[in-house]
């Protein structure tokens, strides 16, 4: 076994000792900061695949966020209301229902944002995908029916057969079950052809094209696969707070992802997951001692940039490897 | 008369007030070496780039294998069998010997968007793969990510891709760069029997595997051929000597 497996196994037994020991030691939080650490985990898988195997600086995730918590959010309210949405197609409030719709969603407007956005590279591509986010953003704060500015609340989680998603475990098993699903698509997709070419868009453009196949549509391709991550991920923030609201598509959340990533490690396959671990318990332990916690949330990303450039996962699984 | 593989006809590009490409008309027959020489800054960089597709002519046409290609781009044009080698080596660094290759490969087959088998056990990719590189002589390297190969392997990688393309014609640009004595003598015999697979179309620094390699010499001077023909034929050309070979005589 790899050195980086025993560290992916190091990071899923931490990932599965929070629950155990929230429910040994009856702490309900706990669960609710493994749910929050799985689903910032789940963001950050999207955005590692366009990150980290493409090597685009994407700085527009939380677009995608947004809008899988608005689906949910819209969604679950027009259920609760009883009233139909649009062309008279009736609100729901069962999450398989919302997250194909939030994945749609998010998808199509990640093929809409990369269509424009690929076309740029480096520090514009950064910009662009910005401003595409903060366009969401605006729009959210803008758009009375669901709440504007104050955001939209869910009445209750949505629900899930045959589990009750009010209990704070059994949301937390869909939770690292979807984040189980996403990172099976990561390794499926980093080791396909289509991931072979992903990667070599990122180290060498001129050669995958001069062997006949143009980056500009793979990159899309991994741009709107990346967004619905993302966008999945959105639906399931929304049910964890029972609240959506435009700050979930606020430039800090890109931020946020980005930091996450780079913590765990760029492109690595537990890299978002190590990241999201660090990044909850320093939000929880040094947010309960300072409010200026992310204070040291910069040290740690300015330790890592100049010391350990794999992040943790690097650092403690050693060189990447192409076979 | 040979067929012609790739046929260039009144190619004119100017960057600015320069002519970079002066009216180049050129052809390329196939089991020919046809090599392009030219003094630096005579536009054989520019030339290459026209061909591949990197950059769009002003005017003239560039036609493969009966086709007008002057609107293509780079990689609709490697689709139809049109394989570069780059002069500055662009592999894909972290990427092993074979999986550069394998890329090609795949690239080839057009199955790129294929998303769901992983390709290191994949054996349509990896023995392909394995035999070009053993044409090659790189079978004892595969592995090795390209950054860590030494110069003339990254060359004869460079090699290995154009030929796992199947390609139809090759434009190698500077392929001898930077190559050993022993490593330039081991690749012009290699290069002699690649023509017979698709001809190519060779910018070459190194005189001495021009003369040994090629069946026809093109010489570009100020972005304008000012000669075409045999071996011997350029060697004795008056014009040639004095623009180019640095014959005062």
């Amino acid at each position: 076994m790899s050195r980086e497996r025993w560290a992916n196994l190091g990071v899923i037994l931490v990932a599965l000792a929070i629950p155990l020991v929230a429910v040994l030691a009856d702490e309900q939080f706990y669960l609710t900061l493994a749910a929050r650490m799985a689903v910032l985990a789940l963001a950050a898988v999207g955005l590692n695949l366009i990150l980290g195997l493409g090597g685009l600086v994407s700085f527009g995730h939380a677009a995608f966020f947004g809008v899988g918590g608005y689906v949910a959010g819209i969604l679950a309210s027009h259920a609760f209301n009883m009233e139909p949405l649009a062309f008279g197609i009736a609100g729901s409030n069962q999450m398989i229902v919302v997250w194909i719709l939030a994945v749609l969603c998010s998808g199509l407007l990640a093929f809409l944002i990369g269509l424009v956005s690929l076309r740029t590279a480096g520090a514009y591509f950064i910009m662009i995908t910005l401003a595409f986010a903060q366009m969401i953003y605006y729009f959210a704060i803008s758009w009375p029916a669901y709440g504007g500015e104050d955001g939209l609340s869910l009445y209750s989680r949505n629900q899930f057969p045959g589990l009750d998603s009010e209990d704070g475990l059994q949301f937390l098993l869909i939770c690292y079950g979807l984040l189980a699903l996403a990172l099976f698509v990561f390794v499926r997709v980093r080791d396909s052809r289509f991931g072979a070419a992903l990667q070599a868009a990122r180290q060498s453009e001129v050669r995958l094209e001069a062997v006949g196949v143009e980056p500009y549509r793979i990159r899309l391709v991994a741009f709107v696969i990346s967004g619905m991550i993302t966008g999945l991920a959105g639906a399931l923030y929304a049910d964890l707070n029972r609240f959506v609201s435009p700050s979930m598509s606020a430039w800090a959340i890109s931020g946020e992802l980005m930091v996450l990533i780079i913590i765990g490690g760029v492109g690595r396959l537990f890299g978002p997951v190590a990241g999201a671990i660090i990044y909850v318990a320093l939000e929880y332990y040094l947010g309960g001692i300072t409010e200026r916690w992310q204070f040291f949330l910069g040290l740690i990303l300015l330790g890592v940039v100049l010391f350990a450039r794999g992040g943790l996962i690097g650092w403690m699984g050693g060189r990447l490897k192409h076979g | 008369m040979a067929d012609t593989v790739l046929e260039l006809r009144g190619l004119v590009k100017a960057f600015g007030a320069v002519k970079a490409t002066d009216g180049v008309s050129l052809d390329l027959r196939s089991g020919e070496i046809h090599a392009l020489i030219g003094p630096n800054g005579a536009g054989k960089s520019t030339l290459i780039n026209l061909i591949s597709g990197r950059i769009r002519p002003d005017a003239g046409t560039v036609s493969f294998l009966d086709r007008d290609i002057s609107t293509l781009g780079v990689a609709a044009r490697a689709r139809m069998g049109l394989a570069r080698s780059f002069q500055i080596s662009s592999l894909a660094q972290e990427f092993s010997a074979l999986r550069n290759v394998m890329l090609a490969i795949q690239a080839r087959q057009g199955s790129s968007y294929s998303f769901f088998k992983p390709v290191m056990t994949d054996t349509s990719l990896v023995e392909p793969a394995m035999a070009v590189l053993q044409r090659v002589g790189l079978t004892d390297r595969a592995t090795i990510p390209a950054a860590e190969l030494s110069h003339g392997e990254r060359r004869l990688l460079e090699i290995a891709i154009a030929i796992a393309l199947n390609a139809k014609a090759f434009l190698l640009d500077e392929p001898m760069a930077g190559m050993g004595a022993e490593g330039a003598r081991l690749l012009t015999g290699f290069l002699s029997d690649l023509r017979r697979e698709a001809p190519i179309l060779l910018v070459e620094h190194d005189m001495d595997a021009v003369f040994a390699l090629a069946d026809r010499i093109s010489v570009l001077v100020y972005g304008k051929i000012i000669a075409t023909g045999t071996v011997a034929e350029i060697r004795s050309d008056p014009e040639v000597r004095r623009a180019y070979l640095g014959d005062v005589s």
